[in-house]
């Protein structure tokens, strides 16, 4: 059996990499990417979480997580898509127009 | 076991790092896979074969091959220079996730990991059973009313992404 203190620090080190990913990354992608990666970081909590408690509820959980980010995916590229066709860039500092 | 869970774990964040050193977004894209199949080894591991399978599926085939799309269809030539010119910004990037990493960390290893009540689904019955005959059995009971609205919310994001991304003709 492997320890669940292990795989814990296995996702928060992927949930760590996301959120480093989403501050030094300019892609606008690669920051979605990140985001992704932070939605299976917890995923995996998830998962270790329900199997050391004999509980199935958290595995049911991430059927529903796995959804929204799907859902997620397609409409943010669609907007990324939409903002390209304005801004010619994928660089996010570029997408300054809701700033003041 | 133990040592395959180790070769998964360091290739998962060996993919994961990709994403933060890469300069190519394709490249980001291809280690974010392999990050993807090496979490759903690892969930075979924990006896959740039926998220090993929805990773692979949804995540790694279906969700990266969006990603895998909608990059190759915005190709913009100068993607490779997109780099935080700050040091500042860096340092302090590296310092915050730091915090939340020791945070995190230290709450997961604490020496009484505060756990609930045990459920009633322990490894033997979920090993006669089936694990997806129990995913779904939960599905259709428990969480019936979240099922529908999530059937709901995938046809919203459907009309959504084809509303977002049409073009409009003048």
């Amino acid at each position: 059996m492997i320890p669940i203190e292990h795989i814990l620090l296995l996702s928060a080190l992927l949930f760590i990499i996301g959120v480093l990913g989403v501050m030094l990354r300019r892609n606008v992608i690669v920051i979605f990417m990140s985001i992704e990666l932070m939605l299976n970081a917890v995923n995996l909590s998830f998962v270790t979480f329900a199997r050391s408690l004999d509980s199935m509820t958290g595995v049911v959980f991430i059927f529903f997580i796995i959804v929204v980010a799907a859902a997620e995916a397609v409409v943010g590229l669609s907007i990324i898509l939409s903002i390209f066709r304005t801004r010619k860039t994928l660089n996010i500092d570029e997408f300054n127009i809701l700033k003041w | 076991m133990l040592t395959i869970f180790y070769i998964f774990a360091v290739l998962s964040v060996l993919g994961a790092l990709g994403i933060l050193f890469l300069r190519n977004p394709i490249h980001c894209a291809l280690s974010l896979v392999g990050t993807f199949f090496c979490l759903g080894a690892i969930y075979v591991m924990l006896n959740a074969e039926f998220v090993a399978v929805i990773q692979v599926l949804v995540y790694a085939g279906a969700i990266m091959v969006l990603f895998l799309f909608v990059l190759m269809l915005l190709s913009s030539k100068d993607s490779e220079r997109y780099v935080n010119k700050w040091p500042v910004g860096k340092i302090l990037a590296g310092l915050l996730s730091l915090g939340i990493f020791i945070q995190i960390a230290s709450l997961f290893t604490a020496n009484e990991l505060q756990l609930g009540s045990k459920g009633v689904y322990p490894l033997e019955v979920v090993e006669e059973v089936g694990s997806i005959t129990l995913i779904g059995r939960l599905l259709f009971t428990d969480y019936i009313l979240s099922f529908e609205i999530i059937a709901i919310l995938l046809l919203v994001a459907v009309i959504g992404a084809v509303v977002i991304a049409k073009r409009r003709f003048q």
